[in-house]
Formats: structure tokens, sequence, C-alpha cells
């Protein structure tokens, strides 16, 4: 699914040079659940950023479905992003003005669904997620674990092959987080390919493979 | 399709950016507002000043006698000139030039009674010509002198707005008698209002205008009180007017050089210089219109600019959700469209009901001269909105282009 190859990322210059990521190699597989973790500031978001085409690297090669996201332009990145990858962002990224089932359209307006279809595909998606009756809120009249499925919700609009999500569980409680885990388990059996950051020892335990960033590096490739 | 979607869209942002577009719009609204209502009320002033410069009419010459200050072929200096009444004959027939002219006595306190009023006014006698070239038209129902009244003597009278009002109050004049000095006269016509801000022997608006040969089988009088022409091509008037001056001194023997042995008062010289007045005006209006426009300019673009730079976050989303370059433009292009559009229409429909208002307003007096006729000039109404509209577009549309061009990350990570 996503190859890497000697990644770096860099953030500033002179004094302020940060090197976010150093040399990293990564690999993963159709279908695989990889959980990313390391302390605070070792680089995750970072990492993550560039899988989801966010981001660039400073240097180092990436490969998405074999393609080397390089030889990408704008448009063609902003695609993949839209049909192939679905990102939970670790502060959700959620429209304030627009309502929950809004939200979740947003990915299929850029793909081309036609308007009655999005909104019933919408919908159901809030509803696959215990959302339903919540569809016409806004973030503001959310609690944060359901702003979180609501971001989820958005993350599977257009069926996405990548999902990936930044601590999905970092503010909620053991049993919100323990829906999640569950919603993550049933895609990865319906072929999803997941990574996640995580702290949630329950989520970690459950994935195929960790990968441990530690100041930038990856310190330990496999379980 | 496609704009119906653009609409809804904008409704939504409506519904939920409310205050910010609400105050774009009123920014872009106002701005264009206050420069045509200002630029109107400046246009409709100078019209209004041009318009009573012209009360006395328009490119016209007067001439008066004069007291002669060199001594002229044995005849000595400080003669004085008098003008006579077949100079007029004399000046239309040498003189090619001079397109319509008028002699005109005049004589103060004259006895006027109708019924029964009794007024103490003033009478000049004068040719048909004169009409023309001193702005004496006659309302709907009513004539001034024409020929035939000159010819027979007739015992007709012309009167000023004013005098009229006098007289007979809202009553009907034209077709009614007056004594004047005892004598019946006819009145055939009354002045249309009019404004006049240059004068001689008092405004036209209270003089009673009789033939001039009647005029003079009442009064006798020798010499003119003055002469008026005015040239058939306004722009020949030097040449008539010298032209006038050499033919009178060969008739009345003095030094054509001789400045002081006829007096002319020379409309068309006091034109140039109004004209000059009126440009400075227009220029220091046209300034301050610019200035505005540029405050305007400014704060609409300061609000459409942090409203779009606001928005960098929003777009950021919506990058990484899929949405490409295009897809980012067309929404804020469209939006800026929109709120360029409505304000800008506001503003003009504003400006127009507000200068709609004060020509209905009933204003009296000099604050009426200056503020009751506005003039909107649809190039300036047209091109302030323009001009506005595009410099809120383009500072609503580039923070929206810079976002929508960078990575996803940077716009996400703006706050
Ligand atoms: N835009 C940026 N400019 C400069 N430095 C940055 C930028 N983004 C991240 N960094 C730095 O890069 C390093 C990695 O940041 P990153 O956000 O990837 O950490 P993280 O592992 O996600 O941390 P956390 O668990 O707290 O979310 C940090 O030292 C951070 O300060
Ligand atoms: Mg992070």
């Amino acid at each position: 699914m996503i190859k890497m190859k000697k990644i770096n990322k860099i953030y500033g210059t002179g004094a302020s040079k940060v090197e976010a990521l150093k040399n990293i190699d990564l690999e993963v597989k159709e279908n695989e659940f990889v959980g990313l973790i390391g302390p605070s500031g070792s680089g995750k978001s970072t990492l993550m950023n560039i899988i989801g085409c966010l981001d660039v690297p400073s240097s180092g090669e990436y490969y998405f479905g074999g393609e080397s996201v390089e030889n990408f332009n704008h448009n063609q990145l902003a695609e993949i992003r839209n049909e192939k990858i679905g990102f939970v962002f670790q502060n959700f990224n959620l429209l304030p003005y627009a309502t929950a089932y809004e939200n979740v359209e947003i990915p299929m307006i850029f793909m081309g669904v036609k308007a009655k279809k999005r909104k019933s595909m919408a919908l159901e998606l809030l509803d696959s997620v215990g959302l339903a009756a919540r569809a016409t809120h806004k973030p503001g009249e959310l609690s944060g674990g359901e702003m979180q499925r609501v971001a989820l919700a958005r993350a599977l609009a257009n069926n996405p092959s990548l999902i990936l999500a930044d601590e999905p569980t970092g503010n909620l409680d053991t049993k919100s987080g323990d829906e999640i885990l569950a919603i993550f388990e049933n895609l990865w059996k319906q072929g999803h390919t997941l990574v996640v950051i995580t702290h949630n020892p329950n989520i970690s335990a459950r994935a195929q493979r960790i990968v441990k960033l530690i100041d930038g590096t990856i310190e330990n490739n496999g379980k | 399709m496609k704009i119906l979607y653009l609409f809804r869209l904008f409704y939504r942002e409506l519904k939920t950016q409310e205050k910010r577009i609400t105050l774009t719009i009123v920014a872009l609204a106002w701005g264009t507002f206050s420069i045509v209502v200002l630029l109107s009320f400046g246009e409709g002033l100078n019209r209004q000043m041009m318009k009573s410069l012209h009360g006395l009419g328009e490119g016209i010459c007067i001439v008066y006698g004069g007291q002669t200050s060199k001594p002229y072929k044995g005849l000595g200096k400080g003669r004085v000139i008098r003008l006579q009444e077949d100079d007029v004959e004399l000046l239309k027939r040498r003189i090619s030039g001079i397109g319509l002219i008028s002699p005109e006595n005049d004589r103060y306190r004259n006895n006027m009674t109708y019924g029964r009023k009794s007024l103490s006014e003033r009478v000049i006698g004068v040719y048909p010509p004169f009409e023309d070239l001193r702005g004496y038209f006659p309302q709907r129902n009513g004539r001034f002198i024409n020929d035939l009244d000159i010819k027979n003597k007739k015992r007709v009278v012309f009167l000023g707005t004013e005098l009229k009002k006098r007289l007979f109050g809202e009553e009907e004049a034209v077709g009614k008698r007056i004594l004047i000095n005892r004598i019946p006269f006819l009145v055939i016509g009354v002045m249309m209002e009019k404004m006049q801000n240059s004068m001689y022997s008092g405004p036209d608006v209270d003089k009673a205008a009789i033939p001039f040969s009647t005029f003079q089988t009442i009064y006798g009088d020798k010499y003119l009180n003055r002469l008026i022409y005015k040239p058939k091509d306004i722009s020949q008037s030097e040449i008539v007017k010298n032209d006038v001056y050499k033919l009178l001194s060969q008739k009345y023997k003095f030094d054509p050089t001789d400045k002081q042995a006829l007096n002319f008062w020379d409309m068309i010289e006091e034109e140039k210089i109004m004209r000059n007045i009126f440009l400075g005006i227009e220029i220091f209006m046209g300034i301050i219109g610019g200035l505005t426009l540029v405050v305007a300019g400014v704060g609409v673009a300061n609000i459409m600019y942090v409203s779009g730079k606001r928005r960098t976050k929003e777009i950021g989303i919506k990058m990484a959700l899929g949405a490409k370059k295009r897809h980012v433009l067309l929404q804020f292009i469209s939006e800026a469209l929109i709120i360029a559009i409505i304000g800008g229409t506001a503003g003009l429909l504003l400006s127009f009901i507000v200068v709609e208002l004060f020509k209905v307003l009933p204003l009296e007096g000099d604050a009426a001269d200056i503020l009751a006729h506005p003039v909107m000039s649809l190039k300036i109404m047209l091109l302030t909105a323009i001009i506005l509209g595009v410099v809120g577009f383009l500072a609503g549309v580039f923070p929206a282009r810079r976002a929508a061009s960078s990575n996803p990350v940077e716009a996400l990570r703006y706050e």
C-alpha cells in the first residue's frame, strides 16, 4: 500500500531548525493495522501528514500504491486524499459552521456525488458510528467523543482504502474509546488498511504491528 | 445547476457567517454611497452655478457710453460719448459677426397699478431680440415683445416673475390691463422663473419690459442707457468686439485705442473666469472623491482580506478532504462576487434614493439652489461600484488563492 525510503522532514532553518523525521524507512501492506506510538514531539503527526499526502518530505522517497508521490501534481494529490485516504485529525478539524451531516458530506462534494445521494450516504455513515440522532447538530453542540465520531464518519465518506487516525481516542473516556476501537476493528475486517497513532494500550494491543517513533527515528519495526 | 449550487453554498455561508458577510456588504455599500452622493451634489452645485451665471444671458456683451481720455483729430479729451438708437441699426448692418442686438433704456420708480394694488417699479424699453439675449423667456401662455409691437408702438408689457407676483398674486396676469404711470398696458407675458447671480440695476424678475418704441413715446430719451449684443459665434467674440469699437469710434470720432470712450461688460470674459473656477471645483471634488474611494477601498479590502485570511483553516480542512485548488477558488470567487454585486448595488440604490429624495424635498432659498439639484452620473456610479467591487474581490480572493496553493498542513495550522 505505502512504502517510504529514507524520509527526512526538517522544519525551519538555522538555530530554530528541527529535524522532525530522520531516515524513516516504513512499509505498510494492504489491510494491515499499524499502531504508531512514541512520546510527544517524536514526529508521529509529522509522519502521518506525509503518509496522508498533506505534507511533503524534505528528502527521501514515498510511494503510494506503487507510484512515487513526487510525480503527482497538486490536483492529483487532492484526488488521492479524496478517494484513497480517510484522515481523522488529532483535533477533529470539523467545520464549525456546518452541521454534522454537512461535515460528513464534504469529501463527497469534491468527489462529485449528487446532493440527494450525498445526504443519504452522510446520514448512513453517521448512523454507522451511532450518531444518527445528532445529524443536524453543529460541532459546538457535540461532545468530544461525538465530534470524534463525526470526524471518523467523514473519513469514511468516500470509502477510502487507507484510514489514518491521529490519537482518535486521545480525548475520550474508556467507554467511548472502546466504541471507536470496535469501529476500527470492523473496518479492518472489511479490508481497510489502518494506521493509528495512539497512546491507548487497548488499541495498540489490537494492532497487527506497532511502529515506535523516538526523536524522529523508528526504534522498533515489527511487533 | 452549478450556479444554483454556488448560491446554496453562499446562502449557507450567509447563515453561518452572517456578521462577516453583512459587514463587508455594508462597507462596500457605504463606500459606494458616499462617493456617488458626494459627487452627485458636487456636480449639481456646479451646474446650478453655471445656470445662474447664464441668468444674465449666455455669451452676451453689454456696451455703455463713456468719456474720452485721449484727444482725437483736434477734439479734446474728456468728451462724453453716448450711444444712440440708430447705433443698433448701424452695428447690425455693418458687422456681420453680430447675431442678436438690442438697446435697453430704463426708468426707476414708475407707478404701476392693477385693481387696488399700486406699486413703484422699474420699466425697461427693449427690442424683441432682448428675449434671447437676456433670457426673458415667457411662461407657457404668454409671449415676449415682437416686431409688430415695436412697429405699432403698442402699449404692451412683459412682467418679471416676482413683479407679477407682487401685482397679481396667484391670479392670471396675461390678458389683463395694468396702469403704468396712468397709461393702460396689456400684459402679454410673464417671465419664467430664473436664477441670476450677476446683474445690473436689479434682478430681472423685478422688471417690466415694454417695446422700445413705446418707451420712447413716453420718455423720449435722446440716448441709450446701454446696448446689448451677442456674437453669432462666441469664439469670435474678440474680433466682433474690436469691430464694434472701431465702427463706433468712426461714428463718434474718438481714438479707437481709447479704452475709456466706451465701456464693455463682456460676459464671455467673465464666463472664462467662472469656467476656470468650476474646473477648479470639479478637480477638487474629483480629488475628494478619489480619496474617499481609496479610504473605502482600503476598508473593503481590509475586511475581505481579513475574512479571507481567517478562513485559511477552513480551506486547509477542505483541501485535506480532497478539495482541488479550483474548488476552493470557485467558492471564494463566487462568494466575493456575490458580496461585491450586492454591496455595490445596495450602495447605488441607496444613493439613488437619497438623491431623488433631495430633489423632492421642499427646500427654499439658497439651500434649495445648492442641494435640491443633485446630478447622478452613471459613469461615476458604475466606476465607483466596479472599482470597489474589484478591490474587495481581489482582496478576498487573494488570501484564499494563497492558502489553496500551499500544503494543506500549512493551511490547517492557521488558527
Ligand atoms: N510546523 C512546524 N514547525 C516547526 N516545528 C514543527 C512543526 N510541526 C512540528 N514541529 C516539530 O516537530 C517535532 C515533531 O512534531 P509532531 O507534531 O510530529 O510530534 P508528535 O509526535 O505528533 O507529538 P504529540 O504526541 O504531542 O502530538 C516537534 O518537535 C515539533 O515541535
Ligand atoms: Mg501529534
